[in-house]
């Protein structure tokens, strides 16, 4: 089991004629997800071909068009910033389920747009933008991450769920999850930016209700509240191992680091205050950016004990 | 991105509020004849333009009598003497340096002493993800300290982003801070405004602090802050020309033009590594393993997610231009990029640039023994470049290089 992706998911990109859209959609082909199409305005017609799995989708001018032929229910939009919003509210609008747009540099107020828009189409979730997008270990693979490093469960095998803000960073997480022989059930980038589609909370709900999820890492970083809530949300809800770590403790007050939601305003935002939201929940806090599989590993142990 | 306040005022006088009447000026001459033009027998304000806040508190840094960077003067002899120290002296306030910011424009503005002031701002509300109208009748003060002690004294409005703050929130708004009679009105404007300044040029802050009414019984913006979107940019080429770079430290200038995200800090231990989230986690490695020492960060920087023999380059170069930085770490997790690759750029990289102080890498993921071969392989030609086999020995040994 796992939660968002499975090898049954059927993807299509938005954006696949693209150098960023075409490589990545040829990569996660070679990883065995199942892509089905691509969307580019004005290349409708044309036949895509992955450069290294030398597969061919068709390409279409609309997304509602993509859905019609192919029966896609997810997309992986690398749209440019100027047209990034426009082509998530289009893939809402065509009755995709799962949206997970890679994009960075998206303006704020066009994602605070896109997301009123998304409250009208409950049947879609965003995940993103400014992300590397979702993963289920050897079964599909939405976005930009390698998927070499990841460690798929065995039959009747249950994994860590990993949540993150972050995109090398989770790399890294999962790098050491894997060395010390954890698999993942499903990798989730919710994305640097001050507006998100999913959350923190939703996905805390979603592992926690997954049969093949053993165990939560969630990964924050400076900027916003959202931890806190998810803490405040954990400690209520989760029964899970659940490990974590703020990204940020060095980052000075009032500057944006790198991600456009990394920001520390208003005395709103300090990792300090995150970090002992989370340990007050039950998180284990990685103290280090090395100790991340180490929190997995002893909020595991701690919860065996109990 | 930030601008200054003369430049926020313009702006959202344009769009309806009013603004008291103010001339930019770059000399004493030139503060000496807007003084006539804007004194009307009594006196005028004489501000410095920099981006940092605290000006009116702050001081003149060198100069010894007490001078910040906002001063009342009554006669055009005293405006051109106080032009002439602001210009001489860089201001330093709470959030300039210790050495504080050179003044290069001042503004002379017409005379609106305040009888009560407010605090008014339209801010993005991350947990709604809608912007929203926060006012105060405790303005003129530090509006955090205000927030974080009496919180009950900051009204809140959010609006959507489709219609703007609507007229009857900000009417309501202006009741509710004790506006009476036609000052209501005068209020509510400047509301409106604030909003659709904030909305039609993505800004990220729009700021009056303080919103003052005057002795005269008038309703004014005095001062006004805002930072704009830097995603947004793109569309609004009015506001980009607003920039000035010389208020913002040169190194991150220099950066941005070569697509590296840099931030300086005041550590010792300079970092190159790709991703925000793992720039952001080095720094915090360095700091918890350097800290007991006195060794901490001396940058953050993310070179993005590819590394270039170009890109490099220009990072070492960056980082070693500060002169405090006596080690730098390099941690790059190649995923889908083969580490081999990025070996083989910090190597040239070096070779270009000459690395005068100790160089700990940390690469992981893809190929990395190859990786390390290759780095390995340099260490005759760069002897101060160290492998390292993981991150904790890393920020360990970079930290014990540069004690």
């Amino acid at each position: 089991m796992s939660i968002l992706v499975s090898s049954s998911t059927r993807v299509i990109t938005q954006g696949i004629t693209g150098s960023a859209g075409s490589f990545h959609t040829d990569q996660s082909l070679l990883y065995g997800a199942q892509f089905v199409g691509g969307v580019t305005p004005k290349k409708g017609g044309t036949t895509w071909k992955g450069e290294k799995s030398g597969k061919e989708l068709p390409v279409f001018n609309t997304v509602a068009e993509a859905v019609k032929a192919t029966g896609a229910n997810a997309s992986m939009i690398f749209v440019p910033p100027v047209g990034a919003a426009d082509a998530i509210m289009e893939a809402a609008d065509a009755g995709i389920e799962l949206i997970v747009a890679i994009t960075e540099g998206i303006p704020v107020l066009d994602m605070a747009r896109a997301k009123r828009f998304l409250q009208t189409k409950p049947k879609s979730r965003l995940v993103g933008p400014n992300c590397p997008g979702v993963i289920t270990p050897g079964q599909c693979k939405i976005g930009i991450m390698p998927g070499h490093i990841h460690k798929p469960c065995g039959p009747g095998e249950k994994g860590v769920g990993v949540i993150s803000r972050s995109g090398t960073l989770t790399y890294e997480a999962v790098f050491q999850l894997t060395a010390l022989g954890l698999p993942q059930s499903t990798c989730v980038g919710i994305g640097g930016d001050p507006v998100i589609g999913t959350s923190q909370i939703d996905l805390l709900e979603m592992f926690e209700k997954d049969d093949g999820t053993s165990a939560i890492l969630m990964i924050g970083e400076i900027g916003g509240t959202a931890e806190e809530a998810a803490a405040e949300y954990a400690a209520k809800n989760c029964k899970k191992p659940l490990a974590a770590f703020i990204a940020g403790q060095t980052a000075p007050p009032g500057r944006r680091m790198g991600h456009a939601g990394a920001i520390v305003s208003g005395g709103s935002g300090k990792a300090e205050d995150k970090i002992a939201a989370l340990e007050k929940a039950g998180f284990v806090v990685a103290p280090t950016p090395a100790d991340l599989g180490w929190a997995v590993q002893t909020a595991i142990a701690k919860k065996a004990k109990k | 991105m930030k601008v200054h306040e003369y430049q926020a005022k313009e702006l959202l006088k344009a769009a309806g509020a009013n603004v008291p009447d103010h001339i930019v000026c770059k000399t004493p001459d030139e503060v000496a004849a807007a003084f006539d033009q804007l004194s009307k027998g009594g006196g005028v304000m004489v501000k410095a333009q920099i981006h940092a806040g605290g000006r009116g508190a702050g001081q003149l840094a060198g100069y010894g009598e007490k001078l910040g960077g906002v001063k009342f003067c009554t006669s055009k002899e005293k405006a051109k003497a106080v032009a002439e120290l602001m210009l001489k002296y860089p201001l330093k306030t709470l959030q300039t340096g210790p050495n504080g910011q050179p003044i290069r424009t001042l503004i002379v503005q017409a005379d609106a002493e305040p009888a009560k002031e407010f605090y008014v701002a339209v801010v993005f509300d991350r947990a709604i993800g809608q912007p929203l109208l926060m006012a105060s009748a405790a303005g003129g003060m530090d509006i955090e300290k205000v927030a974080h002690d009496t919180p009950e004294l900051i009204l809140k409005v959010p609006f959507a982003p489709e219609t703007g703050l609507l007229p009857f929130q900000a009417r309501r708004l202006a009741y509710e801070l004790g506006f009476t009679g036609d000052q209501v009105g005068k209020a509510e404007k400047i509301m409106l405004a604030l909003s659709k300044v904030y909305l039609a040029k993505d800004a990220t802050l729009a700021e009056v602090n303080p919103l003052a009414v005057t002795k005269a019984g008038d309703v004014v913006v005095l001062d006004a802050k805002f930072d704009f979107d830097d995603n947004a940019l793109f569309r609004h080429p009015d506001v980009a020309a607003l920039r000035d770079e010389s208020e913002e430290n040169p190194a991150e200038v220099r950066a941005g033009k070569a697509n590296l995200n840099f931030i300086q800090l005041d550590g010792t231990i300079g970092c190159l590594v790709n991703g925000a989230g793992l720039a952001m986690a080095t720094m915090d490695i360095i700091n918890y393993h350097g800290k007991a020492h006195g060794v901490g960060p001396a940058n953050f920087l993310d070179v993005g997610g590819g590394v270039t023999p170009a890109g490099a380059i220009e990072a070492f170069r960056i980082i070693l231009s500060d002169p405090k930085v006596r080690g730098i770490l390099v941690n790059v997790f190649g995923g889908i990029a083969s580490c081999a690759t990025i070996a083989e750029a910090l190597v040239k990289a070096g070779k270009e640039v000459g690395f005068k102080v100790p160089v700990v890498v940390r690469l992981e993921g893809n190929q990395v023994d190859k990786a390390n071969e290759i780095l390995k392989a340099a260490a005759g030609e760069l002897p101060t470049l160290k492998v390292a086999s993981d991150l904790t020995s890393a920020a360990k040994l970079v930290v014990e290089l540069s004690k």
